[in-house]
């Protein structure tokens, strides 16, 4: 973990660059950085996914010194970067297709290696997939899964704002129970996604046993970069998952993208942690735990979670989970990783029974 | 090297000879037994500068063989039947990106029903898939054409797909020539890759493209395989005087001089049609055999030259198309335009039923009587089977011998 | 063309038996096809293998419905499966037995010339020098021995240089004492 910065502003849980030393600041925040993903490109405002991809893929950069690949998935990310004949992309990026990424990464990486071999460089460029939920968790789940058993030289990225944003907020297994998506509506008696389902991909992707997995969130940037330069500090299969609120998806306000963020962290619903080997070696601590009432009363698609005909019982199966993750993932100060971390949803299949 | 080796041996050798960079592999039979060797090759060290990579399905396969293009290293894969399905969104994208790889469909029928026994159904599913679809007649065309593929691939930009027959050749113990390493370095330069990432010149590939240059994307894709039809000429010809070899090229014409008919056949059943000819020959029946090695790009025009004057030509096609008729037929037909040659379909051979000689003798015999009066006619069927369904379900039956559409179309009327 | 057909067990090395017999012909500059009866079957099953053998280029791929021979490696597949179907008049058989022919398969030695029907207990010399029951090599040298199309050397030879080593040299002593057993009936 970065070490901790124990000065806050008053009134404020930012920490602005003046008052920390030169060598902690962001790499955003220096005026060589390197700008992979470019200005001008069509995301919507307040995009958190745009926000994630640049930090990520700048840190990578600067990680490697300017040695990165990508390859990237069908989705938001792709399409607002490179509508032909224009790509913000100031890196060597292919896209193929939705599903692929993993795979696409992993004959990519054998190819640097080959290339690396016979051309006789030292330097063998490093490579990043990455996509968004939809397209890791879902339908490149198994080639994200043959990229890990595999251990090859890739670090996949998901930029997850748990759903599928770019057909228009479909509901993926990466989506929270009871939240609003176009194919899970707040209608009937159980409005919303439904409870005990989806699935915990960095959970899964340590039972694989790679080098590094983390969960991160654009809520806190600085430590997105860092491990992100953590990651690229190992080779073999490496996973970070980062939350990347969606204004247009979550119905939020767009400058409200980055606070949404802090408070899925705040509230325990995002346990953002890292893992070596399989196993958690650091969690960051929640600040001011906070009811995830205020996480979800900022968002549009838990609207029927506030009001006079919300079901109280729904606010507290959702706290319920919060709490769990907290104990489970030990996410406040003073105390540790009590059990061995399971998927929330584990706590939902057994309330359930 | 002369070697009497299993077809799959012989093709893993002639990859093997073209130095790829990457290999990747999931397993289907009955392509199993080449990647099977490479793999061994790989890891025993005889084939250096190469990863092998045991991948998680065919849709990984291609993805993998994709990344390794695009990373600019000479790429081979192989698959077969429901394998090529699973990764056809993948072949897709590989030609869509003008990604010259090569990989190896040993041709087998697809299911359901499912069959493991060879057919040309799953080759032919991709007849749009943007890919060169090259087919092999013999092992010994199997090896050379391989050769050829990555040349052919890199030189138009494309990837090519060797569809050499599942079991039949794959399987096949024979006497194979394989060429030295010294006469393919001679004939395969090492790879150029044209459109490929790397960190000295970023770039971007695989961009969206909307409706104002989508259109103008696929001329070009078009135009390349306009240009691959002389690149396969041309390769076929360098390779054939470097090697004194007689295989690949657009198409292969076999007693064609004065025949009375003539059959277009792509596969290893032309072999079998090769023998019955020259039985055919002595009983004073003169009968070309048109072995289609290229069915994309379609030779249009070297098929027009090759059936010449001839009036009658038979397409013994081992896949059809469902609620149409034939796959080869109608491009045949293309080419015969304006002209007073009657071309029809017959389809033999499905799912792993043999194709004799006296499949073939009956065919020709049966069309030189006049038999086939329709386009598209089932010859191999067996109506004994066939109304052991139809008769208890729809009190409908069959006689005995081929069917013609017309018969298959009138009993759902009845 | 000589075509020969042969029909075992899976596991029995039916397969690799025909590829062997085409290495064979073709250490003696012959031309040679082998396939397998293309299927699913598992360990125990009835197989078919199939080769073929020539002095100019094979281009016929057609399975093998009229063999001029026709080798059974496992007697208990009489009757079971049809393994004399479509075989040529003036065929050979060859099947891996102690007994006598006409004691096996009285109705093919009656029906076939003199003289074209063996018997060769494979399974037993192939227990005496291999330890397995694998009549590959002996069945091939004894079909070498019935026709004269091969030597036997060509056949330990593509025994010798399929499994170098003890395993090869084993089959190759093998094929001698069936290729004797015939030779001097």
């Amino acid at each position: 973990m970065l070490e901790k910065i124990k000065f806050y502003q008053t009134g404020s849980n930012t920490v602005g660059n003046r008052l920390i030393t030169p060598a902690m600041r962001t790499i955003q925040a220096s005026v060589d950085r390197p700008n992979s993903l470019t200005s001008g490109h069509r995301a919507c405002q307040g995009c958190g996914e745009a926000l994630g991809a640049r930090y990520a893929i700048d840190a990578a950069m600067k990680a490697t010194n300017g040695q990165i690949m990508i390859v990237n998935a069908t989705g938001c990310l792709e399409v607002f970067s490179t509508p032909y004949p224009e790509s913000a992309w100031r890196l060597p990026w292919v896209h193929s297709l939705f599903g692929n990424a993993a795979s696409v990464g992993s004959g990519l990486a054998a190819a640097a290696k080959v290339r690396a071999q016979t051309n006789g460089d030292n330097v063998v460029p490093r490579i990043i997939a990455q996509g968004g939920d939809g397209g890791t968790t879902d339908i490149g789940f198994g080639p994200l899964s043959g990229m890990f058993e595999r251990n090859d030289d890739v670090l996949y990225i998901c930029y997850d704002n748990e759903a599928y944003m770019n057909t228009g907020v479909q509901r993926s297994s990466a989506t929270p129970p009871a939240a609003r998506t176009a194919t899970t509506q707040l209608v009937g008696d159980k409005p919303g996604a439904d409870w005990g389902k989806g699935k915990d991909v960095p959970l899964i992707a340590m039972a694989h046993g790679i080098p590094y997995v983390a969960t991160a969130s654009v809520g806190d940037l600085r430590d997105l970069e860092y491990k992100v330069q953590k990651a690229m500090s190992f080779h073999g299969a490496r996973y970070i998952q980062i939350l990347v609120p969606c204004p247009l998806g979550w119905g939020l306000s767009s400058n409200s993208t980055v606070t949404a963020a802090r408070m899925a962290m705040e509230t325990g619903f995002y346990p953002i942690y890292e893992a070596e080997y399989g196993k958690i070696t650091s969690v960051r601590k929640i600040r001011q735990v906070q009811p995830v009432i205020n996480y979800l009363k900022m968002q549009r698609r838990y609207a029927h979670l506030t009001g006079k005909k919300a079901d109280p019982n729904v606010l507290a199966r959702l706290q319920a989970l919060c709490d769990a993750n907290i104990k489970n993932f030990g996410l406040v100060d003073g105390t540790d990783v009590t059990d061995q971390p399971v998927a929330m949803q584990a706590y939902e299949r057994s309330q359930a029974v | 090297m002369l070697k009497q080796i299993e077809g799959s041996l012989g093709v893993a050798q002639a990859v093997a000879l073209c130095r790829p960079g990457v290999v990747c592999a999931y397993p289907i039979s009955p392509q199993t037994h080449i990647v099977e060797n490479l793999g061994k090759f790989v890891k025993e060290g005889s084939l250096k500068d190469c990863e092998f990579l045991n991948v998680e399905s065919e849709f990984s396969a291609m993805s993998v063989a994709i990344g390794s293009e695009v990373g600019g290293v000479r790429t081979y894969t192989a698959t077969a039947s429901q394998g090529l399905l699973f990764m056809t969104e993948g072949v897709y994208s590989a030609s869509g990106l003008g990604l010259p790889m090569v990989m190896t469909v040993a041709s087998r029928a697809i299911g359901g029903p499912i069959n493991i026994w060879n057919d040309h159904s799953d080759s032919l599913s991709q007849r749009d898939s943007g890919w060169l679809q090259l087919f092999c007649e013999s092992n010994q065309d199997a090896v050379d054409t391989h050769i050829m593929a990555f040349k052919i691939a890199e030189e138009v930009g494309l990837p090519v797909m060797v569809c050499m027959d599942g079991f039949v050749l794959t399987h096949a113990f024979e006497r194979l020539d394989i060429p030295d390493q010294e006469t393919v370095d001679k004939f395969l330069p090492k790879y150029e890759p044209r459109e490929f990432i790397n960190t000295k010149e970023p770039v971007s590939i695989g961009a969206m493209v909307g409706p104002e240059a989508f259109t103008e994307v696929r001329f070009l894709q078009q135009r390349k395989m306009a240009k691959a039809l002389c690149v396969i000429e041309k390769v076929t010809k360098e390779y054939r005087e470097l090697t004194g070899s007689k295989s690949g090229g657009l198409l292969d014409c076999y007693n064609c001089e004065n025949a009375d008919i003539k059959l277009i056949i792509m596969g290893s059943t032309v072999g079998t049609a090769k023998d019955e000819v020259d039985r055919l020959k002595t009983q004073g029946i003169n009968v070309g055999i048109i072995s289609l090695k290229s069915f994309r790009p379609f030779p249009y025009a070297a098929i027009k030259e090759a059936i010449g004057d001839t009036k009658q030509v038979i397409c013994i096609e081992r896949a059809f198309s469902f609620g149409a008729r034939g796959i080869v037929c109608p491009e045949v037909k293309r080419a015969m335009e304006g002209t007073n040659c009657d071309v029809k379909t017959v389809v033999a051979g499905l799912g792993g039923r043999p194709i004799f000689g006296t499949t073939i003798n009956g065919i020709v015999k049966d069309a030189l009587a006049g038999k086939f009066t329709e386009e598209f006619t089932w010859y191999d069927i067996d109506t004994n089977v066939l109304n052991n369904s139809t008769l208890k379900d729809e009190n409908v039956s069959f006689s005995q011998g081929p069917i013609a559409q017309s018969v298959l179309e009138k009993s759902v009327k009845a | 063309m000589l075509q020969i057909r042969l029909h075992g067990r899976g596991g029995q090395g039916v397969v690799t038996a025909a590829e062997m017999l085409t290495l064979a012909a073709f250490y003696e500059g012959h031309f040679a096809q082998a396939f397998p009866s293309f299927g699913s079957e598992r360990t125990g099953a009835p197989v078919v293998a199939y080769a073929r053998i020539d002095n100019k280029e094979i281009r016929t791929h057609e399975p093998i419905s009229n063999p001029d021979v026709v080798i059974i490696q496992d007697k208990t597949l009489l009757g079971a499966v049809d393994v004399f179907a479509g075989l040529s008049p003036n065929g050979f058989v060859i099947i891996n037995s102690k007994d006598e022919p006409s004691k096996v398969v009285p109705e093919i030695v009656a029906k076939l010339p003199v003289g074209h029907v063996f018997t060769v207990p494979a399974t037993d010399f192939a227990m005496q020098k291999i330890g397995k029951p694998l009549p590959g090599a002996p069945m091939l040298s004894s079909l070498a021995a019935v026709t004269d199309i091969l030597k036997l050397e060509s056949v330990q030879k593509a025994f010798q240089s399929r499994y170098p080593g003890k395993i090869g040299d084993a089959n190759a002593e093998t094929a001698a004492l069936a290729y004797n057993f015939i030779k001097g009936e």
